[in-house]
């Protein structure tokens, strides 16, 4: 208050660090950091020019897609994607239900809380593509293990996401429906669903939408879907079928996510 | 009401019946889909599967600790990808994300080509993504940070032109009468609005990058996905066990750092 009085004073805006040294010593740690980064990079721009003047034919491939050489491929590929995508969702879904009870705080013991929050933290810490990896191993090539991966990765993402909510639920409401002689399933059914079920068709039909774009990739790694057309075009070196089959899927993931803001808009 | 008979009930008639339709036909769809895969699957081999999945397991054990110290130099690779994919992806986001908000584009079709940028973005993945570039750029670190960077710039436009486009109007008004320009507008009354949502958007995205950059090393792209790729392809599973314990323990560190910095900022 007392630079008020000061004539000078002139208003400035508020700094997000209050401390200025504390301040300073974090956007000098940061510097540092970029710079040894920078440094340790080790960037061969002999390699980049090499591979920029390459890729010229490349890139011309690029801005002319190809849909007519590699059509069958790509519409097998889709219609896989598609499948496993949609299967593994539902099961997904059906999965997740109990962790996501089991992983709420409020409503489960203790012993099956940390059970479900584990396996939640295993199904997350792993990437799509290295979950495939192991299941094509342990199955072989082909769609199934793609629908086991998409699988086990919407299990620990549904779970956690649907468990906050269920933590977050009105109490009152439960205590209403218990204290009229409620089973603990007409609960569930009665005072924690209807809470719970706007969201959890949101995160569903997003899952879906995430579950198509992952379905891409784990085909280079062999667990079947577009990514398998993907990673042949790539390897041919036929980059037009490649802009294709991209083409493709941003048209699917354009419509998906028209659709998921469709049915969330419905009901929430 | 007025009849006595009333009882109370879930859902109209009319509603079960749509209910019912529109369940049905999912069941089907699933049925079908669930038919297409069978299809194209070896079942003798998915009925191994669980043995086989025991097999490896215990081939994993016991764990080849002196594979250790061999990874510090990928797992730091790892983390460098996605902090500076992210950064990079954070600073064209925020144009891209002015561009693409409806109250703060210069124009319509600048508008358009925004959105257009943020769902290709969007749809193809940084593993796609690093495919390309590591034929452009060659094999390394740089091909991944770049392949993280395009991967994540539509994600975080996408939470950030959303937030921007649901601004309270009156600061924004507020500012614009006391004679401020259009960039002094936006610096003092919509960046304020919406910097927890960016921040937050950053450092969840940093935290998504994490997992993400674990892999861009299976096609040569730099990091911990390259000695992965070896270990699964060379069968070297007591190596692979402990690649799989470094990626857990650093999706769980970041997970932690995300959680705190949310909470400090916001």
């Amino acid at each position: 208050m007392l630079d008020l009085a000061e004539k000078n004073y002139k208003w400035q805006r508020p700094h997000l660090i209050k401390n200025s040294t504390r301040r300073w010593a974090l956007l000098a740690g940061l510097l540092l950091y970029l710079v040894f980064i920078f440094i340790s990079l080790d960037i061969d721009i002999q390699r980049i020019i090499l591979g920029l003047s390459r890729s010229q034919r490349y890139f011309a491939d690029f801005f002319r897609p190809d849909f007519i050489s590699r059509w069958d491929s790509i519409v097998n590929g889709i219609i896989e994607s598609l499948t496993m995508t949609y299967v593994s969702t539902v099961f997904g879904i059906i999965i997740s239900i109990p962790f996501a009870l089991g992983a709420a705080e409020n409503i489960s013991p203790k012993i099956i809380y940390y059970i479900s929050r584990a396996v939640i933290v295993i199904s997350r810490s792993f990437q799509e593509v290295v979950i495939a990896i192991f299941f094509v191993v342990v199955i072989g090539f082909g769609p199934m293990a793609g629908v086991l991966t998409l699988t086990f990765s919407s299990i620990g993402f549904l779970a956690k996401l649907l468990a906050e909510e269920i933590e977050d639920i009105d109490k009152s409401q439960v205590e209403a429906v218990r204290a009229s002689g409620a089973s603990w399933l007409q609960v569930m059914i009665y005072a924690v669903m209807p809470q719970i079920m706007p969201r959890f068709i949101g995160l569903a039909v997003y899952r879906l939408d995430i579950n198509f774009r992952a379905s891409a990739v784990i085909g280079v790694v062999g667990a079947g879907g577009i990514g398998t057309t993907l990673n042949a075009a790539f390897d041919r070196y036929e980059f037009d079928s490649a802009s294709a089959v991209l083409i493709v899927m941003i048209g699917i993931v354009l419509i998906g996510e028209l659709f998921s803001s469709y049915v969330r808009k419905k009901v929430e | 009401m007025q009849n006595n008979n009333y009882n109370w009930e879930r859902k109209t008639n009319l509603r079960i019946i749509k209910e019912l339709i529109f369940w049905s036909a999912a069941v089907i769809l699933f049925f079908y889909c669930w038919q297409i895969i069978s299809k194209l699957t070896m079942w003798p081999f998915v009925y191994d599967g669980a043995e086989q999945a025991g097999k490896l397991l215990s081939r994993m054990f016991p764990p080849n600790w002196s594979y250790f110290p061999e990874l510090l130099s990928p797992i730091w690779d790892t983390i460098t990808i996605a902090t500076l994919g992210t950064m990079a992806a954070v600073v064209f986001a925020i144009f891209v994300a002015f561009l693409a908000a409806k109250n703060t584009t210069p124009h319509p079709l600048l508008r358009q080509l925004a959105l257009l940028i943020i769902v290709t973005s969007r749809s193809v993945n940084s593993l796609i993504w690093a495919i390309i570039l590591v034929i452009i750029l060659g094999p390394g670190v740089l091909a991944g940070i770049i392949a993280i960077s395009l991967r994540s710039i539509g994600f975080v436009s996408k939470l950030l032109y959303e937030s921007i486009e649901e601004i309270d109007k009156n600061q924004v008004e507020a500012v614009t009468a006391t004679g401020a320009s259009k960039f002094s507008t936006l610096i003092y009354s919509v960046i304020p609005q919406v910097f927890p949502t960016f921040v937050g958007t950053t450092v969840y995205r940093w935290d998504i990058n994490i997992r993400e950059s674990t892999v861009v090393g299976l096609v040569g792209a730099g990091g911990i996905g390259l000695q992965l790729n070896e270990s699964i392809l060379g069968l070297k599973w007591p190596n692979a066990i402990i690649i799989f314990m470094m990626i857990l323990s650093l999706v769980f560190l970041s997970e932690f750092a995300s959680a705190k910095i949310r909470k400090l900022i916001i």
